[in-house]
């Protein structure tokens, strides 16, 4: 039963070495303050320990000195913690440039994953080691948190917006995927794998299995089918905007201001259309929100990536890896 | 004369009584029960977790468990624990008042606070609810079918008996000090009130607020963070921490104040440092209302907002290292004895130097990111609400149970109670951090079998602990009936307190005393520098 009894977490992510030695910092800290209090209480008290009942201490009310001392030692070494960690979090934080994409939606209680090539996955997500990756992940009901020990990484899955998360596989294996934020009954059931693999091992099982449309394809298909092309034409006489060449672009609104075109701004022109209406349209666009799923939200989203000229298509696992537009990290509510 | 428990009998004389004294015993009585009711809950949590499987019970119960546990420890216990029962009893009495400036105030806080119990029982007993403490949105909102409104409600009135109190000890403190009680002789367990006062009516219609909004949503349907509902999760976040990460102030604050006593008492020796102990509480209840972001690093907030909030999470951990510095001080050179209360306070320094350190990893934003959300968090907070808040508590509750309840407690069990409460914390949290660490996340009902040999250990110290808090549960009650007679001041210390009979008589001084120094001044004054 015990047989299996680690005490510390594989390292297998370009992140995680970094995390580590930013915790053996702290744990050092940790340790050297925990013993010189301890040991100065336990020195302290056996040495002055009360040697007769009426005995007592020597009045002492204080040193300016001292305090300066013990304000200003600590505050630096909090700096440093401040200025490390900071830095540890934009590394983690910043997707690399030409990073692999793959779409995640939570859902009480199941990991849906989706690969730009059409591979679907439940609750396993395999990815290659070496290649940055990318995971755009969207939630379809209440707050979820994918959280893989291995990797150190881990982000909140929030209905309503996009979060990110980046990392790189350094070393193949099969780790521990956990939904880390509370999210009802079967909450520790919504577990899986993350299965990092080879490139040629990765290559292989992407040909491998029954591929189904990518979300570029079934996007395109799902815009016909919701009629989007009635407005959404692809010349400028539609009554709704040109999407060729919109991802990632500024876009005038009707209120003034300007919004950026990413995936949240996508995501809320189809869910609530009514949010920020393009200069020169006007507000006629009925809401998608409880017609389209969040798996369907992300194929159109992929579909309109791939109108834009540059090849900002969601890149393929296996291509190499394109040139990706400007992107914005920031949730839906921040553009109002 | 008469003593405060001998004046009035009968069950009408307590349950209408304006004396602060007896307003405290009402709340102990309470207090005592939800934190054995919390309890149960914890170990019943623990059982659960002997093995990797759910096999003592559903998830759904699981989930009912650790919200209930939540629920009824932060609200119920720690919140109420010092300042309701110590707090209540002592200030007054050390400020030379007669009692607090609204006794009817007092009494109607107690009721409040009962009043939201039984809401929370009520929910408890229908059927719990599984949202969390922490009432997340849009769980609490769309997708539990639990009673949510109901323990919300809850939590709801008995906020403002937290509001009641800490307004009565804000007035009490600037209107009812004795002739010459001025500022800077006010005792530093009136400071640390003082601070954790301000957060409680500062910080509490936030979350009464915030309740209540979710109570709405729930309700009536309105949008406000269900985004399906055209509301913003993150929101509620941001509004339950405004008040939730103060509130852990609310805890630790008087545990600081209990601590500075007993420092002082117990190394006979004036604390080094005085102002600089005193304006550290107030430095933690003012930066400790801007760092509630920290709790939201990984929901998608900016990363520029997380590093705000880093930098001022580490900067609120500096007053506190400077306390944990200034009482190491105070034992140099002192007359240390160890009775229980000085044993309590020793674990409090360890346990609550670690657990504030731990913080530290929790402010380093990109460490947060692996940590957040698993049983590393869980060991740090119980290093400070366990390990500091309860350690506080138990260390004042012996200090002044002699003058509570003019009995002295058995010397030699406490002892041994403190010792074993000690290892038994020490055994059950201990392994979490490397359990949080490996990547255990909280809130798990069902987890991988590499993590049983740590939670077999956790799960052994919770036993051990729970014995430990038996202990003075079962020696206080004794000492009440068979308890030898306590001194007026058993101790040998200084204070106004020790200076009326114990137990007090109803109006607390026969004569309003007058102040003419800090109180703990045991020798004649001297100067020191470094090394000195």
């Amino acid at each position: 039963m015990f047989t299996n009894f680690p005490l510390f977490p594989h390292q297998a992510s370009a992140q995680a070495a970094q995390v580590d030695n930013l915790y053996f910092f702290l744990l050092s800290v940790t340790a050297f303050f925990s013993l010189l209090i301890a040991t100065l209480v336990v020195v302290f008290a056996i040495k002055y320990r009360r040697r007769h009942r009426d005995e007592v201490g020597v009045a002492i009310h204080g040193s300016l000195a001292l305090e300066m001392l013990w304000t200003i030692i600590p505050f630096f070494i909090v700096m440093v913690m401040f200025v490390w960690g900071a830095k540890v979090f934009f590394d983690i934080y910043r997707p690399v440039a030409g990073s692999m994409e793959i779409y995640v939606v939570g859902k009480q209680w199941m990991w849906k994953v989706q690969h730009m090539d059409g591979q679907k996955e439940i609750n396993e997500l395999h990815v290659p080691v070496g290649r940055p990756v990318k995971l755009v992940m969207a939630s379809e009901d209440v707050i979820h948190d994918f959280f893989i020990p291995a990797f150190r990484v881990k982000a909140d899955v929030v209905p309503g917006r996009y979060n990110h998360l980046s990392f790189t596989a350094t070393k193949a294996g099969t780790y521990h995927l956990f939904c880390a934020q509370y999210c009802g009954t079967r909450h520790s059931g919504m577990i899986g794998s993350v299965i990092a693999m080879e490139p040629a091992d990765f290559q292989a099982w992407l040909s491998g299995g029954r591929a189904t449309d990518s979300p570029l394809a079934s996007g395109e298909k799902l815009f016909q089918d919701l009629a989007c092309s009635t407005c959404h034409r692809s010349d400028t006489q539609g009554r709704g905007p040109m999407l060729a060449n919109l991802f990632g672009k500024s876009v005038e609104l009707q209120s003034g201001g300007t919004a950026v075109a990413d995936e949240a701004y996508l995501r809320e022109s189809i869910v609530n259309p009514q949010a920020k209406i393009v200069a020169g349209f006007q507000p006629l666009m009925p809401t998608f929100q409880g017609l389209v799923s969040e798996e369907q939200i992300l194929q159109l989203i992929a579909y309109v990536r791939s109108l834009s000229a540059q090849g900002a298509a969601p890149a393929p696992a296996g291509t190499s890896a394109p040139t990706l537009p400007q992107q914005s990290d920031r949730p839906v509510k921040e553009k109002k | 004369m008469p003593n405060y428990l001998t004046n009035g009998h009968g069950l009408a004389s307590w349950l209408l009584t304006k004396d602060h004294k007896r307003i405290a015993l009402l709340y102990l009585a309470s207090i005592t029960a939800f934190f054995f009711l919390g309890g149960m809950f914890a170990f019943l949590i623990r059982l659960e977790l002997l093995t990797p499987a759910g096999d003592v019970m559903t998830s759904e119960s699981y989930n009912k468990m650790f919200t209930m546990h939540g629920v009824v420890m932060v609200f119920f216990f720690l919140i109420p624990s010092i300042p309701a029962v110590l707090g209540n009893f002592f200030i007054p009495i050390m400020i030379g008042a007669k009692d607090l400036a609204f006794p009817r105030i007092n009494l109607l806080s107690w009721y409040v606070y009962v009043l939201g119990g039984l809401f929370t029982l009520v929910a408890a007993l229908g059927g719990g609810v599984d949202t969390g403490w922490t009432f997340y949105t849009p769980y609490s909102t769309a997708a539990s079918n639990t009673h949510v409104i109901t323990a919300g409600l809850g939590v709801f009135i008995t906020g403002f008996s937290s509001i009641l109190t800490g307004l009565n000890f804000i007035v009490t403190i600037h209107r009812m000090r004795a002739p010459g009680m001025t500022w800077f002789r006010l005792p530093l367990f009136v400071w640390s009130h003082y601070a954790t006062s301000l957060i409680m009516i500062l910080g509490t219609p936030v979350i009464a607020i915030t309740v209540l909004l979710v109570a709405v949503e729930r309700g009536l349907h309105l949008g406000i963070f269900d985004p399906a509902l055209g509301g913003d999760p993150i929101l509620f976040q941001h509004l339950f921490w405004f008040y939730s990460h103060p509130a852990v102030y609310i805890m630790i604050l008087p545990a600081m104040g209990v601590i500075s006593e007993v420092v002082q008492a117990f190394s006979r020796k004036n604390v080094f440092g005085y102002s600089f102990v005193a304006f550290s509480s107030l430095a933690i209840a003012i930066i400790g209302f801007l760092v509630w972001g920290h709790h939201i690093f990984v929901a998608g907030q900016s990363v520029y907002a997380g590093l705000i909030f880093s930098i001022l999470s580490f900067l609120v951990a500096i007053p506190s290292a400077v306390k944990v510095f200034n009482w190491t001080a105070t034992i140099y050179k002192g007359s240390v004895s160890f009775d229980a209360p000085m044993l309590y306070a020793f674990g409090f320094l360890g346990l609550f130097t670690i657990g504030g350190l731990t913080g530290l990893f929790l402010a380093t934003v990109g460490l947060d990111v692996h940590v957040h959300d698993t049983y590393f968090i869980i060991a740090h907070f119980h290093y400070i609400m366990v390990g500091g808040a309860i350690m506080g508590y138990l260390a004042g509750l012996h200090y002044w149970w002699p003058k509570i309840s003019g009995k002295m407690y058995p010397e030699g069990w406490a002892r041994f109670a403190a010792l074993i409460v000690f290892v038994g914390f020490n055994l059950t949290f201990f392994p979490q951090f490397v359990l949080g660490y490996l990547g255990m996340p909280r809130r798990y009902h069902v987890y991988p079998p590499e993590f049983q040999v740590l939670n077999v250990l956790s799960t052994a110290g919770a036993t051990v602990l729970a014995v430990g808090y038996l202990l003075p549960m079962v020696y206080f009650t004794w000492s009440i009936f068979a308890g030898e007679k306590a001194p007026m001041n058993p101790w040998g210390v200084k204070g106004l307190e020790w200076e009326i009979p114990s137990p007090p008589p109803t109006e607390n001084f026969v004569v309003s005393p007058i102040v003419t120094h800090r109180t703990h001044q045991y020798a004649p004054s001297k100067e020191v520098g470094i090394g000195g």
